[in-house]
């Protein structure tokens, strides 16, 4: 075991965990942000994505030691345009997938503010979704990207 | 911005409420099994079969014991009396294999599980797992269907060496007759592959046993909190009213978590042994090995028609890849083929004949469409085929055959009564929006350039709401308790507890609508077996159509109720309710539904023969299923080098009967019309001849990506249905049943001048370029 430091949302946690502990778990379990999801623990459907210096990562690939000194934003420390606009057109069905959506969206909307349908279908493509057919899900980065 | 304000006498039904449940979701903050933690909880680990077939000699879990942190670790013969894992269907002569929750002696499929390890953490039950050794001795396996029951497999079970677990007939009309009349015979084989559901959210159990109380709870990620709980208390002998099944948030199922699994029996043994909360969360690879597929059908179809194109007979021979046990519905599955195989047409004379295959697979089940989509893509297929066969137009030939508007309810051949439909509406509304007419010439026009556009519709029919309690293996009713708390705020439980289509929302809006309050005055409650009556759950597309018609009449009784009281306080005979008051119409009085609510919680008077409080709850148990139908229409374009699909347009247009809550609605054609094109394009659970599943894991397993999918456009033609008061008849399997035919038709149309007459899904790019060489060759 070993403690790991990390900023969290802008809240400090020190952690003592094992250090190849995945960064998703310790965000879920030792931190208690459940908001952060396993869809597949393998790095392919970006349920589990957080921003981990600024930049998008699925959590469930990271050791959380490699994430040692780092900020991190998970769902719980977003809030504003984008979450409405999922609201708004209907963007969740199940939600389990929802999280990480937003999360990449979020990081979509930063590297590309006014995305095209087609900058909206690359962003995402990392993130699986079972339910919507993605389509409401568009719809959602559309509104927030115009909300903006 | 947020939500549309609406005015109290505003009505709620019909418009695109944003959804209630959202919030939490958008958030973070909703509570799925895995985000449980309990004080003590102990974690495990289920040790599975790597072969498909193999007798175990011996299992050794000396080494897992003795690893630091492992509470304790369970193998077959430890769980020998719990279970079995249950089967509702039943057919004559069905063989059903006892189905323990641990593997005994030996294993029937990759995935099966052997032992559980039960530690103080995930990571080390996951570690001391590979403490555990066991010796197997590897059997010939057989997973291909058509195979396992031809000569010379080896058996699945040892007891049944034919590997059928039934044979099943069912037939009406004449069809000797019908075959011996016609002027054409078409026939084809159609597969419609085994699919793994894919819900986003794993399966998962969290079980907590309380040793003063001798009472069970189980969390889990279920459908059917209620049919779970009692079978459950039977797997493990404990008394039903002392075992609790907690669903929280569930993260999809699509007819995957319509079950209930070896391991919520295992979970409640465990913590019934060790008097400790024990979770269970299912890992992706293990959700592709051991829940439950779908579809897995080998399909022999024969149609008979006249030469104008009246479809005079349809003939269908059904292997059906069960797996190697019967899971909740396996075997009831391919008998809703043969009910919807005649689609949308008027043809009487059908004969079907279903052989349930066992194979070393896992079980199959019900996913999203659950047998309707497999008849409906047979028949959709011939159809298609019938029509280029006799140089017929598929649309013209769809709209000979189709049932008149005139002969609802119209009994089929199959035994059922459709409940109403007007079958050209939305075919002549999908081909407006795709304007089918200039594309026919347009295609021409590409042809002569040597490109390959397909122009390809689907015209499906459906069975949902179900159902009628005699034709389902559990009762097909559904339960609402509808309450008015002393503040005049509404709380609603429904017994259909969903898992993502928002029932909260399409509840609360028909609960809004009946007492005159706002969407907020209501709350929805559900999936809580201590909280919620008795219920069925959500699946069959029965969600709004029979669960919120139980909420309807639950409103219906609670209205006669607010009614003797609001007229037991305005002093008179005659009141009317309406818009959450009551009023006198004589003296212009009124009293308002809160100030009815508090008095008949304080009880100071009483209406005669009323009891106080304010709370009504109905079973409603259907009359017949409710039947919607559509059409689907899709442009493609094939890439001759590559063997690329390229999708151009999608049009669907759905009859669900009344629309409750538009948003909702065209959500769930869009996510049924993508899993339609995952089944069509790309997805497959392959197993190889040992019985290994290939398609483990998403690397291999292609669920569709956002960057993969067509825009949809989506429309509809509304026929209320006559089985419900609020008109409705499902949605949520629709765009899955109208799409894969029309994808494939379009693809076949566009092969056409290649002399391709069918292709199997997935269409693969790999496939389709294999097609064309042969056709060059
Ligand atoms: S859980 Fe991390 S990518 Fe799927
Ligand atoms: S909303 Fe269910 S997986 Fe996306």
């Amino acid at each position: 075991m070993r403690i790991v430091q990390l900023t969290v949302n802008g809240v400090s946690h020190e952690v003592n965990v094992w250090p190849m502990a995945r960064l998703m778990d310790v965000l879920r379990e030792d931190i208690g942000l459940t908001g952060t999801k396993e869809g597949c623990g393998e790095g392919e459907c970006g349920a589990c994505a957080v921003l981990l210096d600024g930049e998008l990562v699925n959590s469930c690939l990271i050791p959380v030691m490699q994430a040692n000194g780092s900020k991190i934003v998970t769902i719980e420390g977003l809030s504003g345009s984008l979450q409405e606009a999922f609201l708004q057109t209907g963007g969740a069905q199940c939600g389990i997938c929802t999280p990480g959506m937003i999360m990449a969206a979020h990081a979509l909307l930063e590297r590309i503010p006014k995305p095209m349908l087609d900058d909206i279908r690359e962003g995402l493509a990392g993130n699986l979704c079972r339910c919507t057919g993605y389509q409401k899900i568009f719809d959602a980065v559309t509104l927030a990207a115009k909300s903006a | 911005m947020a939500t549309t304000t609406i005015t109290k006498t505003e009505k709620l039904v019909g418009k695109a409420m944003r959804r209630q449940e959202d919030p939490r979701l958008i958030t973070g903050s909703a509570t799925y099994v895995d985000d449980i933690q309990m004080p003590g909880m102990l974690h495990a680990c289920i040790l599975r079969s790597p072969h498909g077939a193999a007798n175990i000699k011996s299992v050794d879990i000396a080494a897992a014991l003795a690893h630091p942190g492992v509470a304790a670790v369970y193998v077959g013969k430890d769980t020998e009396k719990v279970g079995p894992v249950p089967c509702g269907a039943s057919l004559p002569g069905l063989r059903v294999p006892h189905h323990y929750v641990l593997a005994i002696d030996r294993v029937y499929f990759i995935g099966h599980p052997v032992a559980v390890v039960v530690a103080t953490d995930k990571y080390i039950a996951r570690d001391a797992v590979d403490l555990i050794e066991v010796e197997y001795e590897t059997l010939q396996a057989v997973t291909d269907p058509e195979k396992a029951i031809g000569p010379g497999a080896p058996p699945v079970h040892p007891e049944w060496p034919d590997n059928v677990a039934f044979n099943y007939h069912q037939e009406g009309g004449d069809v000797d007759t019908a075959f011996a009349q016609a002027e054409v015979v078409v026939k084809q084989r159609i597969t419609s592959q085994r699919l793994i559901p894919s819900s986003m959210e794993t399966r998962g159990v969290v079980a907590d046993y309380n040793t003063g109380d001798k009472a069970l709870t189980i969390w889990s990620s279920t459908q059917i909190p209620h049919l779970m709980r009692t079978l459950v208390a039977q797997m493990l002998g404990a008394p039903e009213h002392k075992v609790r099944v907690v669903t929280p948030e569930v993260g999809g199922g699509f007819g995957s978590k319509l079950n209930v699994y070896a391991e919520e029996a295992l979970m409640g043994f465990v913590a019934m042994k060790l008097g400790q909360p024990v979770k269970w969360i299912e890992s992706r690879r293990e959700n592709c090995m051991c829940t439950i597929h779908g579809r897995g059908h080998v399909d022999y179809f024969e149609v008979a028609a006249k030469k104008d194109g009246t479809i005079l007979g349809i003939k269908l021979k059904l292997i059906q890849d069960l797996g190697a046990y019967h899971q909740l519905l396996t075997p009831a599955i391919p008998t809703l083929s043969v009910l919807m195989m005649p689609g949308l047409y008027r043809c009487q004379n059908v004969r079907a004949d279903i052989v349930g295959a066992f194979t070393n697979a896992v079980p199959t089940d019900a996913y999203r469409g659950a047998g309707r989509p497999e008849a409906t893509h047979g028949i959709e297929r011939m159809v298609d085929i019938l029509a280029a066969e006799l140089k017929m137009d598929p649309a013209e030939i769809r709209l000979k055959n189709f049932i008149h508007n005139d002969e609802f309810p119209y009994a089929t051949g199959t035994g059922l009564s459709y409940d109403s439909g007007n079958y050209a509406a939305p075919l002549h509304k999908a081909m407006d929006l795709i304007d089918y007419h200039n594309l026919r010439e347009e295609q021409r026009q590409a042809r002569s350039q040597g490109r390959l556009m397909g122009i390809g519709l689907s015209t499906y029919g459906e069975i949902c709401a179900f159902g009628p309690s005699p034709a389902t293996p559990a009762g097909g009713w559904e339960s609402a308790t509808v309450k008015i708390e002393p503040s005049g705020m509404v709380t609603v439980m429904t017994g259909s507890s969903p898992h993502g289509q928002g029932e909260e929302t399409t509840f609360a809006q028909i609960t809004a609508d009946e007492l005159g309050v706002g969407i907020d005055d209501v709350i929805v409650l559900h999936g809580d077996t201590a909280i919620v009556q008795y219920g069925i759950g959500t699946f069959g597309s029965r969600g709004t159509a029979v669960g919120g018609t139980a909420v309807y009449f639950a409103l219906q009784e609670l209205k006669k109720k607010i009614k003797k009281y609001g007229a037991m306080l305005l002093e008179s005979e005659e009141v009317s309710f309406s818009d959450g008051v009551c009023v006198d119409h004589k003296t212009g009085k009124s009293v308002t539904l809160a100030e009815i609510a508090g008095a008949s919680h304080r009880a100071m008077k009483l209406p005669p023969g009323t009891q106080p409080g304010m709370v009504e709850t109905y079973f409603w148990e259907p009359p017949n299923f409710a039947f919607p139908f559509g059409a689907h229409a899709v442009v493609t374009e094939v890439n001759r080098e590559t063997g690329d699909i390229e999708i151009k347009r999608y049009v669907a247009v759905d009859d669900c009967g009344n629309i409750i809550n538009p948003l909702i609605v065209a959500g769930q054609v869009h996510g049924g019309v993508v899993q339609g094109l995952g089944q069509a394009l790309w997805e497959q659970a392959v197993y190889d001849d040992n019985g290994q599943l290939i398609t483990g894991e998403f690397m291999d397993y292609a669920i569709p990506r956002a960057s993969m999918i067509p825009w949809i456009e989506t429309e509809h033609t509304v026929t209320p249905s006559p089985v419900n008061p609020l008109g409705v008849k499902g949605v949520g399997e629709a765009g899955t049943i109208g799409c894969s035919p029309a994808v494939v038709n379009s693809v076949v149309d566009a092969l056409s001048t290649l002399g391709v007459r069918h292709i199997d899904m997935p269409m693969t790019p790999e496939k389709i370029w294999n097609l064309m060489e042969g056709a060059r060759a």
